[in-house]
């Protein structure tokens, strides 16, 4: 932006030529113009430092020795790259197993959750039955109550269920499933309720008089045109299940002799406090890195449904 | 048909509703029941003690603390996310050049939009364990260590940051750092929201405006700015419900999980604090219930003063 190139611009310059004379634009026209072009991309790059230069730094500390991690903190280029600080993480600090385990649970919470939230929404979206407010309600109420109000009697009721049924006691995949799902619901159901709205009912209609029945005529009709809505949804399910951390520390706890079945941002959290006795920092920064890696990658490949797809959840 | 119906509605809801009931409802209920007892947990024994534990709240000092704390994260996160969100939006769709087509966005804009959103997809778990390592109270630490390299801060007298209960503005110094993550973390979302919402205004009242001879900071302030009130509000509603939620990093980053001495307690801390290292369940519940009435009458609160008439277009 600098003005070398403009030999036009100075303070007091009337607008140039060619323009309308509407355009005396209040903000200033050329150089105020000029200048807060260049002040906006200075400060919009300052932000965008500050948002990469923490992410680079963990990234780039993994790669470092111990040594180095001390030595020169702040340094974005290891003297060495050291690949072995993942291999640590990924066995010692069990992300490895922790991300098998994420993996496996996310597969099935995300699948019921989208399965089961849109049956549930599309029945009271487009069905009248009595009660249909009621059950709409108690769903949108788990909107609003903390989390942290339920944390005592789901724990308690976890743990009654694993004496009977061991597969869904605490510690357990399926049982983190069941759960998330169950918790996923209340922001799926309003969410794609709204959507089975405003599908217009002449197809349906139309369905229905070809014959059609009920569940025939929403998994080959009303889902597949109801497509975008479950994109926005199942984005924002993924992240918010792989982010979850509260009901996994909360539910699954191995117990000593039990295999560690924990999730990936539980497993951080200790990392986090056993690297703190062993100094391993670069190790910390290795899981952290490889907590963080896969999500910002997927992000940049799909950004723009990501985007729109968050704040979509967030317009409703 | 209307007995198909009936077997189809009910075939549909019974396994959402049911897993609904059992995981969410049902420990809600237990939660309001138990907080009339005096239930520890992890004992059979519990007693009926009527409001008791709710008497209690008033005079807990931790309670009154965290309250202050939770008021302080609720006016505060909003207030800065927003204002940095939409200044953010501004910069990136109003700093742009000005030419016939009227007042550009920036030059790369697309890009800065991606970087800003990148914390928005990381766990607040990684964000917590991150933050904690560039909030390290000695050279080794990202902000202590940058400022110690220009001179800004003594060797020997770092930032302590987490463990820093002193007051600033009367407020402990570890809320305000806490209070920088979340904007830190928030405010890319929210500008992205919002200039999604500024986009969808259509250009004919910029033009219109434009023939009127106003400026880019005319039209911001005079137009975008109250088209964007309903967008903004709805962005005020959730980032609430995110400012009662700061537990991840007060549980994650705080020494003694609300420290130092009781400095960053906030509600849910307090419920973890007393359910599961006091040992005192009915009373937690009872907390836990409060903080629900809470949370709900501010919800309607919220709703009620940002309810206003839709400008349709």
């Amino acid at each position: 932006m600098s003005t070398v190139t403009h030999p036009l611009a100075g303070p007091d310059q009337a607008p140039p030529t060619g323009r309308t004379p509407g355009r005396r634009a209040a903000a200033g026209g050329g150089a105020g113009a000029r200048f807060f072009n260049g002040f906006s991309h200075l400060f919009l790059a300052v932000w965008a430092i500050m948002v990469v230069y923490p992410l680079l730094w963990v990234v780039m500390s993994a790669l470092k020795t111990d040594a180095e991690v001390i030595r020169k903190p702040l340094s974005l280029f290891p003297e060495r790259l050291q690949w072995d600080n993942f291999v640590r993480a990924w066995t010692e600090g069990h992300i490895g197993s922790f991300f098998l385990n994420t993996v496996l649970v996310l597969a099935g919470s995300v699948f019921l959750t989208m399965l089961l939230g849109s049956m549930a929404a599309y029945v009271l979206a487009r069905y009248d039955f009595p009660g249909n407010r009621l059950i709409y309600y108690m769903f949108l109420s788990g909107l609003t109550l903390p989390i942290y109000l339920a944390a005592v009697p789901l724990f308690k009721g976890v743990y009654n269920m694993g004496v009977t049924l061991p597969f869904l006691g605490p510690n357990k995949h399926l049982m983190l499933i069941l759960v998330y799902v169950a918790w996923s619901l209340a922001f799926t159901v309003f969410f794609m309720h709204s959507f089975f709205r405003t599908l217009p009912t002449a197809i349906a209609e139309a369905g229905m008089v070809d014959g059609a029945s009920h569940s025939r005529l929403f998994f080959s009709v009303m889902l597949p045109m109801a497509k975008p809505g479950l994109i926005s949804i199942g984005i924002f399910n993924v992240l918010g299940q792989w982010n979850q951390w509260y009901l996994p520390t909360l539910l699954m706890q191995s117990v000593a002799g039990e295999p560690k079945n924990q999730v990936i941002s539980q497993g951080l959290i200790e990392l986090s406090v056993n690297q703190g006795y062993q100094s391993d920092w670069s190790g910390l920064f290795a899981g952290v890195t490889m907590a963080m890696l896969p999500v910002l990658i997927v992000y940049i490949v799909f950004q723009r449904q990501v985007q729109s797809g968050l704040t979509a959840g967030v317009g409703k | 048909m209307r007995h198909g119906v009936g077997r189809f509605v009910t075939g549909f809801l019974v396994l959402p509703v049911g897993l609904y009931l059992f995981y969410v409802v049902w420990p809600f209920l237990q939660a309001a029941g138990y907080s009339l007892t005096d239930w520890g947990g992890y004992s059979d024994r519990q007693q009926f003690v009527g409001l008791e534990n709710y008497l209690r709240l008033f005079t807990d000092e931790l309670i009154r603390k965290a309250f202050w704390h939770n008021v302080f994260f609720l006016v505060t996160v909003p207030l800065c996310t927003i204002a940095l969100a939409l200044f953010l939006a501004f910069l990136l769709n109003v700093g742009g050049r000005e030419d016939k087509a009227g007042i550009r966005g920036v030059f790369g804009s697309g890009l800065y939009k991606v970087i800003f959103f990148f914390p928005q997809v990381l766990s607040l778990v990684v964000i917590a364990v991150m933050w904690q390592q560039i909030y390290r109270a000695d050279g080794q630490g990202l902000v202590n260590g940058v400022l110690m390299k220009i001179g800004l801060v003594a060797e020997d007298d770092p930032i302590t940051f987490m463990y820093d209960p002193e007051p600033f503005l009367g407020v402990p110094a570890v809320l305000w750092w806490l209070l920088l993550i979340a904007v830190w973390s928030g405010a890319g979302f929210y500008m992205v929201l919002f200039s999604a919402a500024m986009q969808s205004i259509p250009k004919d009242i910029y033009e219109a405006a434009i023939l009127d001879g106003a400026g880019r900071f005319h039209t911001f302030f005079r137009i975008t700015l109250p088209l964007l009130r309903d967008t903004v509000s709805v962005a005020w509603v959730y980032l609430g419900f995110i400012a009662l939620d700061m537990f991840a990093l007060v549980f994650i980053m705080t020494p003694s999980q609300g420290g130092p001495n009781h400095a960053s307690e906030i509600f849910a801390s307090v419920i973890h604090f007393n359910a599961f290292q006091k040992g005192q369940f009915g009373y937690a519940c009872a907390i836990a219930v409060a903080l629900a009435i809470f949370t709900i009458l501010l919800a309607a609160f919220q709703l009620r003063i940002t309810r206003r008439e839709r400008i349709e277009f």
